[in-house]
């Protein structure tokens, strides 16, 4: 990871300096365990305070709505499956960003790390596929795969699909990754422990939506939940309302979602978001072979209307 | 002390905390950490189940005990077929005893500071005043404060007594007992535990909580906050910087102990109605959206400097009583971009306005 951070750097320096951008999207160091913070470095001065390891979680393509200015952002596989559906989305243009492609080797969780030992951990650091975990009074090393993110132990994606520039050479892409287990066992349920399954999932939810506003793909000026006249969705966490915030998000991101983790990485009661939006990435894969955020050159499937798109439900 | 009461020390044995509060729980509801999942509740408990008084701290603070974060308020009809429709109406609800066992001191601390904006000459607050008063808040030491904990420079402390009415410091084989109010008093007696502590106690007790104090890694800097101008605070520079990262999410504000706004909702069904409050939160855009459609807050950075400068500034200036934080930590850890409130009041605190601010 130093040999990603000291490159990420010289590019960051060079076309901060060269003029090609004006500003680097990145991460900084944190100021707790497991946890960077992005940023956005001017200065070509500042490049020194750019870092990368497996805490760079966040999806960067969050940060890059709205932007007028040209922009280089540090994009691993996901991030660039988003910077790609944004450009498809007319968010930002392809001229305007310059991706700093970054080889992934998969993002710590961090729930995973502290439930993996008993007392606070003060000190997280990693050793090629080894995480040597540090407390007060206690040490331990546990491998990287053990302690991943739960959509980075099933990517098979990690390698930036657009890119300027890449800080490294690729990865190997895994390739008999099975990435719908669990989403076979939910519809393999009936009706009643279906609905059971996902009452259960979301009952600790505190409509704080951190998980929406992790998401790069929710950018809409004004969510439905937020529209006050009418208003749609009640406040209160009445369940009826917290399931229809859940079901209309994940719908929302159907045939979009990257699977990039960012919803469930934010939240802060530790729901399994991607429960819902997994179930639409497998629908979208069968029903129409899409992956999201792979090409500029296709339009989603479920922005166009294809004679071959299936039609079993016209009866 | 209240009332020039002698303050009590009392030793509870293990055995004795169950038997007390089986004798507490005929007639107070009692409330204590419960660990579901990956992580510890503030909840009422079923009859016969033990605080699991372990814990580090919860996730989300216990204020919802007292303020819930949907409470329903009135009702009415609007049928003219009912003599009392277009009346609004007061929805029952049990404001019956209720302790919170085990409570940590920044927690109970962090009550105290909400009552200020609750409770004060010119408005009440019922329905918090009425759950405040009939809640019994039953400390428990920090033996084991978290590297992210700063309760020593946020007003309060790892064995701090503000805000609660007994404090309990762990023992080999049970707690020892500061009984601090006479609420405490009455809960005590409830529940028999009234074994006086042995001469010595009262220096363990002095002991411990130096050692607990010297565990606190993490410290603030708030004396300047004061004789800061709040225009050139508000106008600094960092502020781009501090907001660039956040995500105007509500995990800080939801979590936070001492967060009071909230926003009152009507909700109708037909011709029924309720009228109910929800918890808010400064980072959502909505917040201050007006009725005529303007935002006074539209950016994000606005946002975020109205949260430090309402905790670090505004709060300080108003009530001359320190910060409005008292050092708990769970914005620090539950942050999902890393937003850290010690270097946030670091800046704030240490602000030259024509300085150099990078």
């Amino acid at each position: 990871m130093i040999e990603y951070t000291a490159k990420i750097r010289e590019i960051a320096e060079r076309i901060l300096r060269d003029g090609t951008v004006d500003a680097v999207l990145g991460f900084r160091r944190g100021s707790i365990p497991m946890m960077n913070e992005p940023c956005l470095v001017k200065d070509p001065a500042q490049v020194q305070t750019l870092v990368w390891d497996s805490n760079c979680g966040i999806n960067l393509a969050n940060y890059l709505i709205g932007r007028k200015d040209k922009i280089g952002v540090v994009a691993k596989g996901c991030d660039s499956r988003n910077i790609v559906t944004h450009i498809i989305e007319n968010q930002i243009t392809r001229e305007q960003v310059y991706v700093i492609g970054v080889p992934c080797t998969g993002m710590i969780d961090k729930r995973k790390v502290s439930g993996s030992t008993g007392g606070e951990i003060t000190e997280v650091l990693e050793e090629g596929t080894r995480v040597k975990i540090k407390g007060a009074d206690f040490e331990t090393t546990v491998d990287k795969a053990d302690v991943l993110q739960d959509n980075c132990a099933i990517c098979v994606h990690p390698n930036p699909v657009l890119h300027d520039e890449r800080v490294a050479e690729p990865v190997p892409v895994p390739q008999d990754k099975d990435r719908y287990e669990d989403v076979r066992k939910v519809e393999a349920l009936d009706p009643q422990a279906k609905w059971e399954y996902f009452e259960d999932l979301i009952s600790g939810c505190i409509r704080c939506y951190a998980c929406r506003n992790a998401c790069p793909l929710c950018y809409c000026p004004t969510c439905f939940v937020d529209e006050s006249k009418p208003q749609w969705v009640g406040k209160s966490i009445d369940p009826v309302d917290t399931r229809t915030f859940h079901l209309l998000r994940a719908y929302h991101c159907a045939g979009r979602c990257t699977d990039c983790g960012a919803c469930e990485r934010a939240c802060p009661v530790g729901i399994k978001v991607r429960q819902f939006t997994k179930k639409l990435e497998k629908d979208c894969r069968e029903l129409y072979n899409w992956e999201a955020g792979l090409t500029l050159d296709v339009r989603p499937p479920l922005d166009v209307y294809r004679p071959e798109d299936p039609g079993d439900f016209i009866k | 002390m209240d009332g020039g009461k002698v303050m009590r020390i009392i030793r509870i044995e293990k055995d004795d905390w169950v038997t007390g509060l089986g004798r507490l729980s005929d007639s107070v509801r009692l409330c204590g950490p419960v660990k579901t999942g990956d992580f510890h509740h503030f909840k009422q408990l079923p009859k016969g189940v033990v605080p699991d008084l372990e814990y580090r701290n919860t996730r989300l603070s216990p204020k919802s005990l007292v303020y819930p974060q949907s409470e329903a308020m009135l009702e009415y009809t609007l049928d003219t077929r009912q003599p009392d429709h277009h009346i609004h109406k007061e929805i029952a609800k049990d404001f019956s005893p209720q302790a919170l066992l085990g409570i940590r001191p920044c927690d109970a601390k962090a009550f105290l500071l909400v009552r200020r904006n609750f409770d004060t000459p010119q408005y009440k607050d019922t329905y918090w005043i009425r759950r405040y008063e009939t809640t019994t808040f039953v400390g428990l030491a920090c033996d084991r404060p978290c590297t992210t904990c700063f309760c020593t420079t946020a007003g309060s402390g790892p064995h701090g007594e503000e805000g609660c009415d007994v404090l309990l410091v762990r023992q080999e084989d049970g707690f020892l007992a500061k009984v601090l109010t006479p609420k405490g008093e009455a809960l005590m007696e409830t529940a028999k535990w009234q074994t006086e502590a042995e001469s010595g106690a009262p220096a363990t007790l002095e002991s411990l909580k130096k050692d607990a104090e010297g565990k606190i890694v993490s410290h603030v800097q708030t004396e300047k906050l004061r004789q800061k101008e709040t225009l050139e605070l508000y106008e600094a520079p960092f502020w781009q910087d501090v907001a660039f990262s956040c995500i105007n999410c509500g995990t800080c504000t939801y979590l936070c102990p001492t967060c009071w706004c909230f926003d009152i909702q009507d909700e109708v069904y037909g011709l029924q109605g309720m009228r109910m409050r929800n918890w808010d939160s400064c980072m959502y855009p909505l917040f201050t959206l007006h009725g005529s459609g303007h935002n006074p807050r539209p950016e994000k950075m606005q946002r975020v400097r109205q949260r430090f400068m309402h905790k670090l500034k505004y709060y300080v200036d108003r009530y001359e009583n320190g910060i409005q934080c008292v050092g708990c930590g769970r914005c620090i850890q539950h942050c999902p971009v890393n937003i850290d409130i010690r270097k946030v009041c670091d800046l704030m605190n240490g602000f030259e306005p024509g300085a150099c601010a990078t």
